[in-house]
């Protein structure tokens, strides 16, 4: 980046040390069940297994064929058959009409079933009460956390946003708690917590409960800090459109578990190719926090680079090109063709990007941020919707309105509805019937000014009893004060200056200097305050929740200074590839490094066909 | 010290003593005559019940007594149940009762009854002849035989499974002896049968001969078997005693006594590392010690015994004494055998002179020295305290250790303290009042944590914990477990009040780490006080322990609230879960209703699992937008129209009652949607069924039904806006411009004409596009011509806009070489145009 580091920033810890031991607990699970036997995996835990352990040591452990869980009658000629799941209710069901289905016609197997990262009491219902708890072992793999990258944890549970947010489920809290407790126990004693919203509150309570029953070993400290935020304070950020780089191909081409599937028009052949998206990848690692304008300049200043590099060989006697083979040709190649995948895939997205009307929704997207021209916002969604344009976009815009605009006027919801309906069916009622509960879409009551709807939260939040009931509805209460929020923390850089995008001043520059990510704002700023204190405004317009815990080892406080400036951040619900980028900067600008343990990777799409609930 | 040796007598080429362990405490009327006596090993209690020979009157019935070791009554009531065969212990210390009917009946130390359980239906006709009470790795066991001369076996009676073992071959009545091994992980029965032994196993009864029996002996008419059942000692009518190995391999010696009548009781006695094992025989009034080196030490006894094997010994308890006779360890024999010149004894020889101020101690010392062995001394002196009963002893020899101590660099200190520590312990236990006394040899094998369990079950809560800290037991393991202990027994004294006990606990408990007051509070409910035991839950900090007690008392909304407080969503579920089966629907409802958590975590259960029970839950929250919802949902899965009419219906009912009129209106467009749909799909074969309205309008449009499309657009009140686009679109696609010209004439569009424009563009037909540029606004003039590549047109308009925004936009599109008076011309405006 072109921007100069200020303080030299500390070492990250080893996070394949996680891997290591998902992968020895797996190996120990799968010699429970001695012999040849079939393993069938849960669709969404193939990628993260992948991660862990590959077909060879899954063989190695007399794994003999693997399948994927797709809800149907099986095929395996086994007789041991091995279930890998996620504790789902429908996936125990599957199971249970196999191990029926085998008893029919008088079958008998061995099967065992392993849930990751924990089981859940609903679970074992179910097996007992489909009579099969007899039949079948089952296991947990505590697989909590599985490494994306150096600085970048996932837990890999899409689901968690929809179940705990909307739903209102919150049996992921304390996975998200033991996951918690493996980084203290691996990485810890953290020193200092911080926290804001109400899953995060629980998930650290069910964190200290574990270390309390648990043992202490006492050793240094390699995190010292650790953040937790919900992903419903900050809302906002996640709807808009990404521009920087790994953003961005997370947008257009889905970046699942690390890991890309470029298409034909991106790898120029005739097929398709996988590509692993981390720091090992030099040529992505300078540009995957890079804003999108730059880096074409980027990508062609490196090949340039990579074309001297490959001229030496020119003047070179045999002894010198010897050596260039042995060494540097490798890298080289390997260089050139990661290269020209990323300039295949800008090329792709240009394409799509630079296109008159991405610009203009742009255009609009910052707009609403600003509170600028709403009408003239409104009527562009109004022909989004009327056009036909991508479902998911328009919804995405109806969201952003929404949250800025502090719900829609009653007028303009019930028509934007009512054409949204028209465009893309009737069954979106039941999705609009979850925005709203989920509060990103929402029709402004009337005659309820902000204010007014301001001391009453604030009137509830006093009275406890009262507050532990809007606790439970918190989000159909949920008010977005976004405007407010963004004049307080300063959200909105001022639009009349021209913003470098090649030296970015701030966090901004993620959304093309349009706005600061809120999320990252309030991580910026509690940490720079040690607390909340001065923060109280802020905190009572996202619904609060928040905290800040001095940690039980409070004989060394400061600890290692290193440790001290390593800064666990858990994104309760999902974070964005934009939220990690603007860490990293934020990190560089301080002198931190941050370490973004988050429940998916999730961006706008995610996130609103989490909503959707025709499928169900 | 010479008196040390005063009770020693030679065995070999070894000695025994007899210790002094107890005066007795108790006041027997006939001392253990006529009694029926268990003691339990490791220095157990005692347990005494008089004989019921004659056939007792149901007014004298007889009494049992449980003591200490020492004599201390613990226990004494009058015996009510059936005639008893046999007494015995059980490893944890409960007492068994045998009975003649094959029931046998367990009591703690107290005399509390516990529960009982029968040795099989069989025995009940049969009855008990002989009983015993053996232990092995698995636990306590019981063996019977019946007068039907058949054994049966309980290996352990806390998880009991009856062995039925196999007829022996000619035996009527009881065998003449009997004895329980446990070899290889087995347990089997030997037993003699006149001069024929047998060994009984699960499913065999196997003849066996001793190796080198001496062939007099007709009958084989006592035996023991050791203590760790490695050794077998047979006493033969012919006054043989044969020792050997209990697989009878091989034979150790053979000791003529010249006795010829059965010995009352005989037990082997041997110590680890024990260079002479013996066997004890006792007769009525004579005990003798027999070697393995053929020579026998005679006893007088002057009172009626009992012997109990112990690990290291044997313990002989009478009526007024209690002795330990056992072969004397090596080191005491080194270090206390007259004239020894062993390290040891120089050591503590060397001590003694010293305490004297005696120069001698340096002589002594240096003797030692210059053999090099004061280490080995010192370890000696150290060993021997352990193996001295006498405090006194103890003290001597640990002093002369801690003196030879000094004079060693590097002697590793552990041994001598832990070796005190030890004593310290086993002289406090062995005090009369508790009345354990344990050999350092037993409490090495028996370790800490049993002690404690003992002393806890003896209710010597204060002395348990005050062995604990002086050990240092981690808490988990000590005090805070005879606090629990200590605690459980607490609250069941029925006369004092909750509330107090409640306090005692909880001042007493309160810093302890790891106690569970949930296991606490069950005992105070198995004692049926239900109100105490949620008083102690509300101290119990883990909610996953709290819970399912609450449950089990049927407080099942304060277990639901705890479940919640805790966050822990499968408690919830658990508590769910019982609520469900445990109530009457409404009642759960309403219980869920009042808990937003548990709620929605039953929906989501719900969801996958019972859809109708959703409804139900919905309806009794009279929730008719979800259950509008509900309905929506539920049309989608169904293939049959009708049905999904029928749905749809039932959804817009809901959302009228909901007041919800925007969904209960879509709902019916939806329905009208359906209907128009298949009617179409009917009359002209479209697959239209499904598809959204703009979908719709959509393939009407391409299919060139015009007429049904204006319908649609007239129904459902379309935004012209929509409708424009659709119909423009379509069009466009069909590349039908005739139409597309007529559409664009029929009136003013509502979107203008730049989509005309660029809708031709698209389609790469700049002809009709250039039709459409001159009906479009002002304002879009620019990006019309533009769009059909016209930089002259582009140009004019913008200059006219006088827009500098408009003309930057020309020029960026314009080349420098191509358009060069283009260029001119719109620099200049541009600058007119900022200058404004």
């Amino acid at each position: 980046m072109a921007h100069s580091v200020r303080r030299d920033a500390p070492e990250l810890p080893d996070f394949s040390l996680l891997k290591r031991l998902a992968r020895d607990q797996l190996i120990y699970l799968l010699e429970q069940l001695p012999g040849k036997k079939d393993l069938f995996i849960e669709a969404d835990l193939m990628s993260p297994l992948d991660r862990i352990a590959n077909v060879t040591t899954l063989k190695e452990h007399e794994v003999d064929k693997l399948y994927k869980v797709e809800h149907k009658s099986i095929v395996s000629t086994s007789d041991q058959l091995c279930f890998l799941i996620r504790p789902r209710i429908q996936t125990v069901k599957w199971i249970c009409d196999v191990v029926n289905a085998d008893k029919a016609v008088g079958k008998f197997r061995r099967y065992k079933v392993i849930f990751c990262p924990q089981k859940f009491y609903a679970c074992e219902t179910l097996l007992e009460e489909q009579g099969i708890i007899g039949d079948v072992t089952t296991d947990e793999w505590s697989f909590y956390l599985l490494p994306l990258d150096d600085d970048i944890i996932s837990l890999e549970l899409p689901e968690f946003f929809r179940d705990n947010f909307l739903e209102g489920d919150q049996r992921w809290v304390r996975t998200a708690g033991s996951a918690l407790h493996l980084l203290h126990s691996l990485y810890g004693p953290f020193s200092k917590v911080y926290g804001i919203g109400r899953c995060s509150k629980m998930a650290y309570e069910s964190w200290r409960e574990q270390v309390k029953e648990g043992e202490q070993r006492v050793r240094q400290a390699d995190i010292g800090n650790v953040f937790l935020i919900d992903r419903d304070v900050d809302l906002v950020t996640p709807l808009c459109s990404q521009v920087v780089y790994e953003g961005l191909v997370d947008d257009i081409f889905r970046i699942k578990c690390g890991c890309v599937e470029f298409g034909p028009d991106v790898t120029s052949s005739d097929k398709s190719m996988k590509v692993m998206l981390n720091s090992q990848d030099k040529v992505f690692n300078e540009i995957r926090n890079e804003h999108f304008s730059q880096v074409f300049g980027f990508l062609s200043q490196k090949a340039r680079n990579l074309q001297t590099a490959y001229d030496k060989r020119s003047g070179m006697d045999i002894k010198q090109m010897k050596t260039f083979v042995s060494e540097e040709l490798k890298g080289l190649k390997k260089e050139h063709r990661l290269l020209s995948l990323h300039i295949g895939a800008s090329e792709s997205m240009m394409k799509k990007k630079t296109k008159q009307d991405f610009q203009e929704m742009l255009k609009t997207e910052h707009s609403l941020l600003e509170g600028f021209e709403i009408r003239e916002c409104i009527s562009f969604i109004e022909e989004h919707i009327n056009r036909q344009a991508s479902m998911v976009e328009s919804m995405r815009l109806l969201c952003l309105l929404s949250l800025t605009e502090n719900g829609l006027l009653p007028k303009d919801y019930r028509s934007l509805k009512a054409q949204y309906l028209q465009s893309y069916g009737v069954d979106h009622l039941l999705t609009f019937s979850n925005l709203k509960q989920l509060g990103l879409l929402v029709e402004q009551q009337p005659g309820e000014t902000l204010t007014v709807m301001e001391s009453r939260v604030g009137k509830l939040v006093n009275d406890k009893t009262a507050g532990k009931l809007t606790d439970a509805f918190s989000s159909l209460a949920k008010k977005s004060n976004f405007r407010a929020l963004s004049r307080r923390l300063n959200l909105v850089p001022k639009s009349d200056e021209e913003y470098d995008l090649r030296v970015p001043r701030d966090m901004a520059y993620i959304f093309s200097g349009a706005y600061i990510p809120l999320s990252c704002k309030l991580i910026e700023q509690v940490l720079e305050r040690d607390g909340w204190t001065g923060l109280e405004e802020v905190t009572r317009m996202i619904n609060g929740h928040e905290f800040a815990v001095t940690g039980s080892n409070g004989s060394d406080p400061r600890g290692r200074s290193d440790a001290q400036r390593i800064i666990l951040v858990m994104f309760l619900g999902g974070c964005t590839y934009s939220e990690i980028s603007a860490l990293r900067f934020l990190g560089k600008e301080k002198g931190y490094k941050f370490v973004v343990v988050t429940t998916a990777i999730t961006n706008s799409a995610r996130v609103l066909e989490s909503m959707l609930d025709n499928h169900a | 010290m010479a008196f040390i040796t005063a009770n020693w007598n030679p065995l070999g080429d070894a000695f025994y003593r007899q210790i002094e362990l107890y005066d007795m405490g108790w006041s027997l009327r006939d001392g253990l005559k006529d009694c029926m006596v268990a003691a339990a090993p490791y220095g157990g209690p005692i347990v005494l019940l008089e004989w019921q020979s004659q056939r007792p009157s149901p007014s004298a019935r007889p009494q049992l007594e449980i003591y200490s070791s020492s004599g201390v009554s613990m226990a004494s009531f009058p015996w009510k149940s059936g005639p008893v065969r046999q007494l015995g212990w059980t490893v944890c210390d409960d007492l068994l009762a045998i009975q003649e009917d094959g029931t046998v009946l367990i009591y703690d130390l107290f005399g509390t009854f516990k529960r009982h359980f029968s040795m099989g239906n069989e025995v009940v006709q049969n009855q008990v002849l002989e009983a015993k009470v053996f232990h092995s790795p698995y636990g306590t066991g019981v063996a019977i035989v019946t007068g039907a001369s058949r054994f049966t076996l309980a290996m352990n009676i806390d998880d009991l499974k009856l062995r039925r073992l196999p007829e022996v071959p000619g035996l009527q009545g009881a065998p003449s002896c009997w004895a329980v091994l446990t070899q290889d992980r087995q347990t089997k029965v030997l037993l003699a049968n006149g001069a024929d032994l047998y060994i009984l196993d699960n499913t065999s009864c196997t003849p066996v001969t001793p190796p080198g029996l001496s062939p007099q002996a007709c009958s084989i008419i006592n035996m023991a078997v050791s203590f760790s059942y490695k050794y077998l000692a047979l006493f033969t009518d012919s006054g043989h005693l044969w020792m050997g190995s209990t697989n009878l391999k091989d034979k150790l010696s053979e000791v003529e006594t010249k006795v010829r009548s059965a010995p009352k009781q005989m037990v082997w006695s041997r110590r680890p590392k024990s260079q002479q094992p013996s066997v004890v025989l006792m007769w009525d009034r004579l005990l003798l010690v027999a070697g393995v080196c053929k020579e026998t030490i005679q006893y007088t006894l002057d009172e009626e015994c009992v012997c109990v094997a112990e690990l290291d010994g044997v313990r002989i308890v009478g009526a007024s004494r209690h002795e330990m006779l056992q072969e004397v360890p090596s080191a005491c024999e080194d270090i206390f055998k007259i004239a020894s010149m062993a390290p040891g004894a120089l050591l503590l020889e060397a001590h003694k002179e010293y305490e004297k101020c005696s120069q001698k101690a340096d002589e002594y010392l240096r003797e030692i020295k210059e053999q090099s062995v004061l280490g080995e001394a010192v370890k000696q002196c150290v060993e021997a305290a352990g193996y001295e009963h006498e405090p006194e002893t103890q003290k001597t020899l640990l002093r002369a250790a801690s003196f030879g101590k000094c004079f060693l660099s590097n002697f590793p200190p552990e041994p001598f303290v832990s070796m005190c520590r030890d004593l310290r312990v086993l002289n406090s236990v062995r005090d009369y009042s508790v009345g354990i006394p344990l050999t350092h040899t037993q409490y090495k094998q028996m370790t800490v944590q049993v002690l404690i369990d003992r002393l806890v079950y003896r209710k010597l809560y204060p002395l348990a914990i005050e062995i604990c800290r002086y050990l240092k037991t981690p808490e988990y393991q000590g005090v805070s477990r005879v606090l629990k202990h200590w605690a459980c027994c607490k609250v069941q004294q029925k006369e004092e009040p909750d509330e107090s006990i409640a306090r005692a606990v909880s001042v007493k408990l309160g810093e302890a780490a790891g106690i569970s007051y949930s296991e606490i509070a069950a005992r105070a409910y198995e004692c049926g006080r239900t109100e105490l035991a949620i008083k102690l839950l509300e101290f119990e900090p883990r909610s996953g322990e709290q819970v399912p007690l609450l449950l089990k008392m049927k407080r099942s909304q304060l277990g639901l609230s705890k479940a919640i407080e805790s966050g822990d969503t499968d408690l919830v579920y658990t508590v769910v879960t019982y609520l469900k089966n445990e109530m009457n629907r409404g009642d759960f409802f309403m219980t869920l209703r009042n808990q937003p958590v548990a709620l929605s975590l039953y929906r989501q259960f719900c969801k996958h699992q019972e859809q109708e029970t959703l409804k139900d839950l919905f309806n009794q929250d009279d929730d008719h937008h979800e259950l509008g919802n509900f309905y929506v949902r539920a049309s989608y899965k169904e293939s049959k129209l009708e049905a999904r009419l029928s749905l749809l219906q039932s959804a817009v009912d809901e959302y009228n009652k909901a007041k919800n009129e925007f969904a209960a209106k879509a709902t019916e467009e939806e329905m009208k949607l359906l209907r128009f749909q298949r009617r179409l799909d009917e009359e002209k074969g479209e697959a239209l069924l499904g598809l959204s309205l703009h979908d719709t309008l959509h393939a009407l449009l391409s299919a060139n039904y015009h007429k049904q499309a204006e319908q649609l657009y007239r129904d459902f009140r379309v935004p012209d806006k929509r409708y424009w686009w659709l119909k423009l679109t379509a069009l466009a696609e069909k590349e039908d411009w005739d139409e597309l010209e007529k559409f664009a004439k029929s009136k003013k569009s509502p979107i203008g004409y730049l989509p005309f424009v660029e809708v031709c563009v698209k389609r790469h037909n700049k002809y009709e596009a250039k039709k459409y540029v001159s009906k479009v606004t002002p304002e879009q003039k620019v990006k019309a011509h533009l769009a059909i590549g016209d930089l002259e047109g582009a140009a004019e308009a913008a200059i006219e806009r006088r827009s500098e925004g408009e003309i930057s936009t020309v020029l960026a599109r314009c080349s420098p070489t191509t358009d060069r008076a283009l260029l001119e011309r719109l620099n200049r405006a541009r600058s007119t145009a900022a200058k404004k």
